[in-house]
Parts: C-alpha cells; sequence; structure tokens
C-alpha cells in the first residue's frame, strides 16, 4: 500500500454535491481527484475530493464564491 | 480500459444486442398502450414480450403478473410498503440491502414490528433460527437470494417450504441472482419476486420489476396514467397495470428484452459457470496472501460470483482507490449499503473491498487483480 501522507479530504452530502464540486473544480483548474470518502470520515458510501492540505483555505474561498455545497474539509493523514 | 470488477452494482459490458435494441427503440417506439397505431402497438408488443420471457425465467407462470418498475428498489417498495402496515410482522435477515430494510424501518416507525434472522461467521444465513422468530401476527419472510455483500446464497426451496408450513408470505429480493441462479416461484413457494434488470441480467438501468404470484393484492405505490379506464377515479386494479402508473421505460425495456435474448441464447448456467470459474480463481490466488481476510462461504458454487476482502488493517476506501488510481481495477468499497450484514461481519469501521465478476470478464483481468492484490498487501 502506498505511504501515507497529509491530505486534504472535502467530504459531501450527495453525489450531486461532489460532482458540482469537481465540476467547478476542474473548470476552474484546481488540482485534486474524487476518491472513495476515507472510512475514518464517513461510516456510509460515497465520494470525496482530495487534494493537498495547502489549499485549504484556498478551497473553502473558492466555495463561498461558486456557492458549492460540502460537508467537511478535514486534513487527514491518508 | 481498465478491468471492471463492480458488476454487482452494475454490470457495466452489456451485450451488443442490448445497445442495439435500446438505440433501435429510441428510434421507432411509441408509447405502449396509448395508441392502436404502428408505433404504440410495437412498444406495447416488445413490452410484453418481455413480461413473457421475465415469467418464463422465473417460473411466474403467467406474464401478466410481471409488473415493471425502476429498479428493484422500486419494486420493493412497492411489495414491503404495499403488503404490510401497523400491527403486522415480518422476518427479514441481516444479508439484506437498504431496498428492503429502510421500507422496513419505515414501517417499523408507522407501528409494524421486525425481527432480523442473524448469520454465521461465514455470512451464512443461520435458517434454524427462522422458527423461533415467528409470532401469531407475522405476515412475511422478505428475503433477500443472495448477499450483495458476501455474496452468500440463500436456499429458496427450504426458506419457500418453511414460510408455506407457516402460512407465511415469501418474498424474494433477486438483484444480484435474476439470470445466473436458478428461480422457479411456483415450485419454491415465492408469493413477490423483486428484480432489477441492469445486474445479472445484463439489461440497461432505470428497469427491473416485481413478479406476484397469482390471487395476491399489492396496494399500489402510485397511481395515474394507465392508457385504460381513463374515467375512473382509482388506478385500475388489473395486474399489471396496477402497479405500473405513467408511461414505462419502454426503451430501456427493449434493452432488457435483447438481455433476456442473450441470456436464453447463452444459458443461465453457462453464465453463472463462468462467472463462478473467474470467482475462484480469484479466491484461488488471494486466499493465501499474508494480511488478506476473505469474507463469505466460498466452499460452494450455489452462490453469486462476489468476493468481498480486507488488507490487513487497510481502510476498505484506501485499498479500492488504489487498484482504481494505480491498476484501473473498478471496485466496491465501504458499506455496499448492507449496514446489518457489516455489522454481522465485524467491519463497520473498515468497510470491505467487494471483487464482482460478470460473463465479460476474463481469467487475464482475474489474474491481474490478483497481482494487484498481491502487491499492495507485500507493500
Amino acid at each position: 500500500m502506498r505511504k501515507k501522507e497529509w491530505k486534504l479530504i472535502v467530504t459531501f452530502h450527495t453525489t450531486a454535491d461532489a460532482i458540482a464540486f469537481e465540476k467547478s473544480c476542474k473548470e476552474s483548474n484546481k488540482d485534486g481527484r474524487m476518491i472513495p470518502v476515507p472510512r475514518e470520515l464517513s461510516a456510509g458510501c460515497g465520494l470525496a475530493w482530495c487534494a493537498v492540505p495547502e489549499v485549504k483555505e484556498e478551497l473553502e474561498r473558492f466555495s463561498a464564491e461558486k456557492g458549492l455545497s460540502y460537508e467537511e474539509m478535514t486534513e487527514l493523514f491518508y | 480500459m481498465g478491468i471492471y470488477l463492480d458488476n454487482a452494482a452494475t454490470t457495466m459490458q452489456k451485450p451488443a444486442s442490448v445497445i442495439e435494441a435500446v438505440a433501435a427503440a429510441m428510434g421507432h417506439m411509441g408509447n405502449s398502450g396509448r395508441g392502436a397505431y404502428g408505433e404504440a402497438l410495437d412498444a406495447s408488443r416488445i413490452i410484453y414480450g418481455t413480461r413473457e420471457r421475465i415469467s418464463e425465467l422465473v417460473g411466474l407462470g403467467n406474464p401478466k403478473q410481471v409488473a415493471f418498475t425502476c429498479n428493484s428498489t422500486e419494486a420493493l417498495n412497492t411489495a414491503i410498503l404495499g403488503l404490510f402496515g401497523p400491527g403486522d410482522h415480518v422476518i427479514s435477515t441481516v444479508m439484506e440491502h437498504n431496498s428492503v430494510l429502510r421500507p422496513l424501518y419505515r414501517l417499523e416507525k408507522a407501528g409494524m414490528e421486525v425481527s432480523f434472522c442473524p448469520c454465521d461467521a461465514k455470512g451464512r444465513l443461520r435458517t434454524e433460527l427462522l422458527s423461533g422468530l415467528v409470532k401469531e401476527n407475522t405476515k412475511a419472510l422478505v428475503c433477500t437470494h443472495a448477499s450483495n455483500l458476501t455474496g452468500n446464497a440463500n436456499d429458496l426451496t427450504a426458506l419457500g417450504a418453511f414460510c408455506k408450513e407457516r402460512e407465511l408470505l415469501f418474498v424474494v429480493d433477486a438483484s444480484q441472482t435474476a439470470g445466473v441462479l436458478p428461480i422457479d416461484m411456483k415450485a419454491m413457494n415465492i408469493d413477490v419476486l423483486c428484480f432489477t434488470g441492469h445486474k445479472s441480467l445484463y439489461g440497461p438501468q432505470g428497469t427491473g420489476g416485481i413478479c406476484v404470484r397469482e390471487g395476491l393484492s399489492i396496494r399500489p405505490l402510485k397511481s395515474g396514467g394507465s392508457g385504460v379506464h381513463t374515467y375512473l377515479k382509482e388506478h385500475p386494479a388489473e395486474m399489471p397495470t396496477a402497479l405500473e402508473a405513467g408511461t414505462l421505460n419502454g426503451h430501456g425495456i427493449a434493452g432488457l428484452h435483447a438481455a433476456l435474448e442473450f441470456i436464453r441464447d447463452t444459458g443461465a448456467e453457462t453464465i453463472h459457470r463462468h462467472e463462478i470459474k473467474l470467482l475462484k480463481r480469484f479466491y484461488q490466488g488471494v486466499r493465501e496472501i499474508p494480511s488478506v481476510k476473505v469474507y463469505g462461504d466460498l466452499d460452494t458454487d450455489y452462490r453469486a460470483a462476489v468476493l468481498a476482502l480486507n488488507i490487513g488493517d487497510y481502510d476498505s476506501s484506501e485499498v479500492s482507490d488504489e487498484l482504481s488510481y494505480r491498476y484501473g481495477i473498478s471496485t466496491r468499497p465501504g458499506a455496499h449499503c448492507a449496514p446489518l450484514m457489516h455489522e454481522a461481519m465485524g467491519t463497520v469501521d473498515q468497510g470491505m473491498v467487494r471483487f464482482s465478476f460478470s460473463w465479460f470478464n476474463t481469467e487475464e483481468e482475474v489474474d491481474t487483480a490478483i497481482r494487484a492484490v498481491r502487491e499492495l498487501a507485500e507493500e
């Protein structure tokens, strides 16, 4: 298995929120990708956006600007 | 293209004839039952033909008792919410998907009682405990044919006999098995069988149905347009119209029609044998890898071609992401909408990585998946 490192994980309430988030990020050339939501963050099913921790504030601002909904932004050793 | 091993979620690869049938239907099909002109009759005929094939496949004995839905979930909601209510008691199992559990919980909130039959360490249903769950007000056993998580299958003949003896309704979720494992509603004493078109039947998403034993009446979930008895204030009570309100997914059902033809021509047994051969190959390849834990009963062929595993204590999401990102292998991590099964297996926190095989998978793909699991486990 890969070496764990600190990552920024964005979780969502719905798949629709996740895809809307991904679409906006791609349109604005934000680095990151969809991953299965880490079990530590959610016992359910679903998608999460994974990026480097350094972009947390930038992504928070970006989400507010674009009106993107998400559940949480968490830094995780993953 | 990657290696698709999430066929328990949907069989992504479809027979070419299914794709062609959907495209063709979109070019000529009108709305079934909404006219006596050619385009509408085309739709009515192909939909009726699909009812015939489903009825034949599951030993129902009457195509008019097959109502189409958009998936198993809608069929199961129709069955559960339309047959039971406050004051009733229903037995189900820990092997169920949320499409069974959530409608049951909804009724439980309204005053219905539910009991769940547990399973053993390998995820097999402890059928010897069923008798003890029966009460005076027990109306039914609602049970999956095979777990979407472990692939373990239930003996429908034995369960049907149990229900018959105690005069219980027998409602079966065949989401993982229709088209691969034999089902005979009459011989197995099944009152209601719910199926989806897009998994082991190799049809399009948005297709599914409910097969209802003759003489059993189910309160419909929906009412609306039916093409007949326009001036009645109530939706018609005759099957299959009783459980079909609004325009059917005719284009999808045309694809399902072709899918059923594919299954008939290829042979359900042949398809199942191929899938099980791949499953066993995969099992043999991963079972001895240190730190790999395989769930379910792999000692029998009477099962769905599904294998769930974990690598050490690794988060199943992380393993599945590695398989996808590094190897292009598509699997399903997490909880699989089967909360009671994960509770029973002690994997609520870790989840499981589920591999599921189809007619379109190959031994080479299986070998690549084995190598990938070994590499991840050894790193």
